[in-house]
This record gives structure tokens, C-alpha cells and sequence, in this order.
């Protein structure tokens, strides 16, 4: 899966006008992202050009996390041309995304 | 058919997949989180064998003792559990169906909410239920912890480790943690770090739309009733996660545990649960107590099943006897 850093965000994500952006913002410190991770990996290909998949390390850009007021982990935004239109904090299981996903790809 | 499902992926149901695996019982773990609560510890000192480790890593590497024995864990939840012919028919929220001839319940405990206004708004702004995934975020700023058994305590000195200033706010007149981990946040208060605000409640997070800036007590605090805060971590402790079982007609106690025999046998036959959610946990909510009831409820199992005890080492007929008395 991709990774995002303050290199690429603006051309990856706030760029992005075909298809929506689901990020994952995480950690290596945290357990719960840990368990997020191989399941939003089998949604990425789940989706496969219906939605673009990136992850982004917090710790590591902690500036993009400042910027989008990110203060719990993990959470996973979804953007869509530029705009962030779907937000979830805490692991909810791979039905939880999938649930938040279909909202948006109906 | 298995011969035994196990729903819910911590200690209990995790050690109880292990024993059972090892009777031969044909078996299957359903949980969405392989660790349950042990993989919000940011450091296990008490379970034997280990010096010092993440909750995390512990639990991956009692999911890989799982695994290496033949074990499925679907990571997962259940959506719904019935009665069948045979014993009992499991629907995952994904729509998998799986049956087995017996079931152990190890679904353990829900983060307990605190229910005012403010929690729910700023959940992710603020609030968290997690100090080891969100202590980072709060470099240099000012965070409360509500609670005040281990997970607050152990979670506020953690939590020292990067914000500026500390408190616990704690209901009643004492914190109930491990000494060891009121050894460690005394340590933290005889800095300017560390600060137990005693008998007060929060009664409501304050914010101003974007993210938290403070909380409302119900009891002044040098001469005010609100207190400024960048963050709130909520550790109340839990609440039995039993919404599966009301409609099978388990018996519960009344906070809600479910009510189980010292085999671990609940008032259905072939269901049997372990772990935070009976009400023996009440004794000592522990991984190493959960784990231990979840061998039991496995070898309550294998005796259902095959209509004899479970081998054990140490079998003799003086043990039986005592477990009989």
C-alpha cells in the first residue's frame, strides 16, 4: 500500500479526482493499528480501482497529522476531490470500513 | 462441525483455543482483535515468563501458538449466536455461518463510557480510550486521566512520558492500582508533573467544536469547577459484553456478568464462557486469571463432549476427589 509523506499528500491525495482516498493514520506504537493494518491491506484489493488506499505514519509526519487535527489512532480519513468527507477513529473491524466505504461508493 | 467454537480472540479464549487444540477438540476462534484488551498494555511486567513486554507483542505471540496448533482465528465479530439441533450455530457480521457442537464465550468487556456530554463530540479530538495509542499526541500539553484502578494509573505514567502535566481525576478518596504502579505515579506527582484529584467526577468535556479544552467537575479544584485540558483519556473499566447471549437466555448476575459454575459452565448445556465477562473474574481482572479459566472452560468441554474428564498429569484419584468436594 502507499505510503504518504509531506512529499507526496498534495499530488496523491488533494490531487486525486478519479476515484476516492482512504487513509490510514498510524503508528508503530499502537496495538490497535496493528490489527487494522492486514485488514484494511485486503479491502485495498478488495476495492482495486474503485478507491485508492494509502497509509500514513503519524509519527513520522506528524505536520499532515497537526494539520488535520489527528489526536487518536487509529483513524482512517476518506477524501474526495481534496475534501475530506468521511472520518472514523478506533479499530472497528473490517465491516466497520466496509460499511464506511459502501456509504460512499453506494 | 467443530467440535468447539470459541468467540472473543483475548487471554481467555486465546488459552482456551490452546487446551482445546491440544484435547484434539476440532476448534475455531472468532474475534476481531487477537490480544483483546492486552493489546492497550503499553507494558506487561506481571505475566510469568516475560520480564517486561508490549500488550501487543505478547498477544501475537499466544496468536501464534494458536495458529501453529491447526487454529483458524477469524478476526472478526459475531453478529449473532443460536441454539441448533446439534448445539450451536454462529453468524459472523460478515454473514459466515459456523456450527459446533459446543461454545465457549470469552467476549470479555466493553470500554466503559462515561456518558456526559462532550465524550461522544470529541472522541478523536481529545477524548481517547487508548493512552498507549495517543499519549504521543500530547507532547508538552496538559492531559487527565479518569479512573483510578491500573489501566488510569498505568496509563497516566505512561501518558508522563510526553505531556507536561498529568492529572487523575478519580471518584472516590484512594487509587485502587497495582502498588507497583502507584509507586511509579507517585513518583510522577512528587514532580510538578503528576497531580490525583480525588472524590470528582467530570461532568461534561468542554471544547470549542474542534478539540477539547478542558472539563467540568463536580467539585472545585483550587477554587474553580472547570479544569483546562489539551486531552481526556477515559480508563471507568468495563462492562461485560453480553449482547449476544440475552436472547439465548444465559444467566447473568446482576452488574451483568455472566454466571458461571467453578468449570465454567453456564446455565446452558455445552456453553460454557471465561474471562472478564463471568463473574468469577470479579476476584482479580487479570490475563493469567482469564487464561486460567479459559483452560478450564476447554476441559469443561472435552468432558461434555467425550463424557469423561479431560486427561491431566496430574490426574489421581485424590484430585478428583477433591474437585468433587
Amino acid at each position: 500500500m502507499m505510503e504518504l509523506t509531506d512529499k507526496n499528500f498534495q499530488k496523491e491525495v488533494l490531487e486525486e479526482t478519479e476515484i476516492p482516498v482512504f487513509i490510514d493514520l498510524y503508528a508503530d506504537w499502537c496495538g490497535p493499528c496493528k490489527m487494522a493494518a492486514p485488514v484494511i491491506e485486503k479491502l485495498a484489493e478488495e476495492y482495486a480501482g474503485k478507491m485508492k488506499f494509502a497509509k500514513l505514519d503519524v509519527d513520522k509526519n506528524p505536520h499532515l497529522a497537526q494539520k488535520y487535527h489527528v489526536m487518536s489512532i487509529p483513524t482512517v480519513i476518506i477524501f474526495q476531490r481534496g475534501e475530506e468527507i468521511k472520518r472514523m477513529t478506533g479499530f472497528p473491524g473490517k465491516e466497520g470500513y466496509q460499511k464506511l466505504i459502501e456509504e460512499i461508493l453506494g | 462441525m467443530n467440535d468447539l467454537i470459541i468467540v472473543g480472540a483475548g487471554p481467555a479464549g486465546l488459552s482456551a483455543s490452546i487446551y482445546a487444540s491440544r484435547y484434539k477438540l476440532k476448534n475455531v476462534v472468532i474475534g476481531k482483535l487477537i490480544g483483546g484488551t492486552m493489546t492497550l498494555a503499553h507494558k506487561v511486567e506481571n505475566i510469568p515468563g516475560f520480564l517486561s513486554i508490549a500488550g501487543l507483542d505478547w498477544a501475537q505471540k499466544v496468536g501464534e501458538q494458536v495458529k501453529n496448533l491447526g487454529v483458524e482465528i477469524l478476526g472478526e465479530n459475531v453478529g449473532r449466536i443460536e441454539k441448533a439441533a446439534t448445539g450451536f450455530k454462529v453468524m459472523t457480521e460478515s454473514e459466515k455461518e459456523l456450527e459446533g457442537k459446543t461454545l465457549i464465550i470469552a467476549t470479555g468487556t466493553e470500554r466503559r463510557k462515561l456518558k456526559i456530554p462532550g465524550e461522544k463530540e470529541y472522541l478523536g479530538k481529545g477524548v481517547s480510550y487508548c493512552t498507549t495509542c495517543d499519549a504521543p499526541f500530547f507532547r508538552d500539553k496538559r492531559v487527565a486521566l479518569i479512573g483510578g484502578a491500573d489501566a488510569a494509573v498505568a496509563g497516566a505514567v505512561h501518558t508522563a512520558e510526553f505531556a507536561q502535566k498529568v492529572f487523575i481525576i478519580y471518584r472516590r478518596d484512594q487509587l485502587r492500582a497495582e502498588p507497583i504502579w502507584l509507586e511509579e505515579w507517585q513518583k510522577t506527582e512528587t514532580t510538578d508533573k503528576g497531580k490525583t484529584i480525588y472524590n470528582t467526577n467530570i461532568t461534561e468535556i468542554l471544547g470549542d467544536g474542534d478539540r477539547v479544552t478542558g472539563v467540568k467537575l463536580d467539585q472545585a479544584y483550587q477554587g474553580k469547577d472547570t479544569l483546562e485540558l489539551d486531552g481526556v483519556f477515559i480508563e471507568a473499566g468495563g462492562v461485560p459484553a453480553t449482547s449476544l447471549l440475552t436472547p439465548l437466555g444465559v444467566k447473568l448476575t446482576e452488574p451483568g456478568y455472566v454466571q458461571v459454575t467453578e468449570l465454567m459452565e453456564t446455565n446452558l448445556p455445552g456453553l460454557f464462557a471465561a474471562g472478564d465477562i463471568t463473574d468469577k473474574s470479579a476476584v482479580l481482572v487479570q490475563a493469567v486469571t482469564a487464561m486460567a479459566q479459559g483452560a478450564i472452560a476447554a476441559a469443561s468441554a472435552y468432558k461434555y463432549l467425550k463424557g469423561e474428564k479431560a486427561p491431566q498429569i496430574l490426574g489421581t484419584e485424590e484430585n478428583s476427589k477433591k474437585q468433587a468436594t
